[in-house]
């Protein structure tokens, strides 16, 4: 068990999936940890020293050496923090959960984030190419309860965060995401992943994410107008 | 004693390739520099093997490597694979903040060199003008590292004279970059301003398995012209 000796400080922003996850990553191993909030858009001389090249968060800082990249850091706390395994132990079964890691944020995400913030055709084709992915994806399940078989790992939290940010994107933009008919035991997942006890406390409070969720999108068609 | 596929057999590695593909190539480094034996097979892209249609079906391309009978795809995926499944000459560092450290340039290249590279190759006008300074950008990025990792004791990003997973994730910048930039008609590479990087590229091209796996220059320039050909080709008749 990690006691504070450990060092660990995470930069971060509330409305960020990808400080999640690390969050979410830290709550399972039992990692005491500090949170450092960033006001985006502003950026902390913190942040832009621990992460010159791409100057975002999530930063890990462990023993003063930091870290960027959400599912590298997951993958460093994985094995730095041996306890409840994120990652299976087989290679193959790794091989497995970091490909579908790597398809859900190359092609569900940029897919989700275009039917958000496009309008007319091109939104209607992210939408369709988003569900279908999100169809694709659902295969990865293999009958199981969770990615991780029985309990949750590393694939769970890389993508449960998805479940949440579409249920709201597609609210605000107008558009269906989840289409609880075409992905049923994917739909199940989601709920299912998003209410257990540990990872539902760290989502952010819903109502003060929808109205962040309502602005950018305001901004978003606001700047495709011009 | 029924038969199944060759990659049936226990043990048996199996690499489905192109003979262009720097994804593919990576993958052959990374098997030869462990010394695994593994047949491979050279597909038609414009008629893909049933094979690699069942092996990959979510992405359809190469490199596919098959293992006792299981497919892995993506190169990055399949290298720490093989680097998890055999222990001699480890690709990624042991030490966890530097493996951490190796997977956050790999995906550093991915993203900001590799990527852009291939979309300055297919495009032309103001959309290649933005790939080529994301380009340039990335290359400034990458001479620093070099500048602060290497000298004449270390040549490679792998630490001293072995090669390591950024080496081979980089690897292909050696030989495809100049084609590319030929071929698509622009400028990445600069000496002058990039000098550790050319020394590194040098001293991986001279790597005495990887030299013999480099195709040759006048193939890849004129399978690379049909490439941007088809491209252009397709936009412009949109």
């Amino acid at each position: 068990m990690a006691g504070n000796g450990d060092g660990v400080t995470l930069l971060g922003y509330w409305a960020s999936p990808y400080a999640l996850r690390v969050i979410w990553a830290l709550k399972l191993k039992e990692v005491h940890y500090e949170y450092r909030e960033e006001h985006l858009p502003d950026k902390s001389p913190m942040l832009l020293q621990y992460n010159p090249v791409h100057k975002k968060i999530p930063v890990l800082v462990h023993k003063g050496k930091p870290l960027a990249e959400s599912l590298v850091i997951i993958e460093y706390i994985d094995e730095v923090w041996k306890h409840n395994p994120l990652l299976p132990q087989d290679p193959y079964h790794r091989a497995k959960a970091r490909f579908w890691a790597k398809f859900a944020d190359e092609k569900c995400v940029p897919a989700m984030f275009r039917a958000f913030s496009k309008v007319g055709e091109e939104q209607v084709q992210a939408a369709k190419e988003l569900r279908e992915n999100l169809k694709t994806l659902e295969s990865a399940l293999e009958g199981k309860q969770y990615f991780g078989g029985e309990t949750i790992g590393f694939l769970d939290i890389a993508v449960g965060w998805i479940g949440c940010w579409a249920r709201m994107n597609e609210e605000v933009a107008g558009v269906n995401m989840i289409d609880a008919e075409m992905i049923p035991l994917l739909s199940v997942w989601f709920q299912k992943f998003l209410e257990l006890p540990i990872i539902k406390e760290c989502l952010p409070p819903q109502d003060k994410l929808l109205a962040h969720t309502k602005e950018f999108h305001k901004m978003l068609m606001m700047a495709a107008l011009t | 004693m029924a038969s199944g596929s060759v990659a049936d057999q226990e043990g048996q590695v199996m690499l489905l390739g192109f003979w262009f593909s720097p994804f593919v190539k990576r993958v052959e480094w990374a098997l030869k520099f462990k010394g695994i034996e593994y047949d491979y097979v050279e597909e038609d892209l414009t008629n893909k093997s049933t094979l690699l249609l069942t092996s990959n079906p979510i992405h359809k391309t190469v490199p596919v490597l098959i293992h006792n009978g299981n497919p892995i795809a993506e190169s990055l995926v399949i290298i720490e694979y093989i680097d998890e499944t055999w222990k001699q000459n480890p690709i990624l560092p042991q030490d966890p903040y530097d493996r951490a450290m190796a997977r956050f340039w790999a995906n550093f290249i991915e993203e900001k060199v590799t990527k852009p590279s291939r979309e300055a190759l297919i495009s032309q006008g103001e959309q290649q003008e933005k790939k080529v300074k994301e380009l340039k950008e990335a290359m400034e990025v990458v001479e620093g590292e070099a500048k602060a990792k290497l000298n004449d004791k270390t040549l490679f990003f792998g630490g001293g004279n072995g090669v390591g997973y950024v080496d081979i994730v980089l690897g292909w910048t050696c030989n495809w970059m100049k084609t590319i930039e030929e071929v698509g008609g622009f400028k990445v590479l600069d000496p002058e301003n990039q000098p550790q990087f050319h020394k590194w590229m040098a001293n991986f091209r001279e790597v005495p398995f990887i030299k013999p796996t480099l195709p040759p220059k006048e193939k890849m320039v004129e399978y690379s012209r049909m490439v941007r050909q088809a491209r252009l080709g397709l936009v412009a008749n949109k």
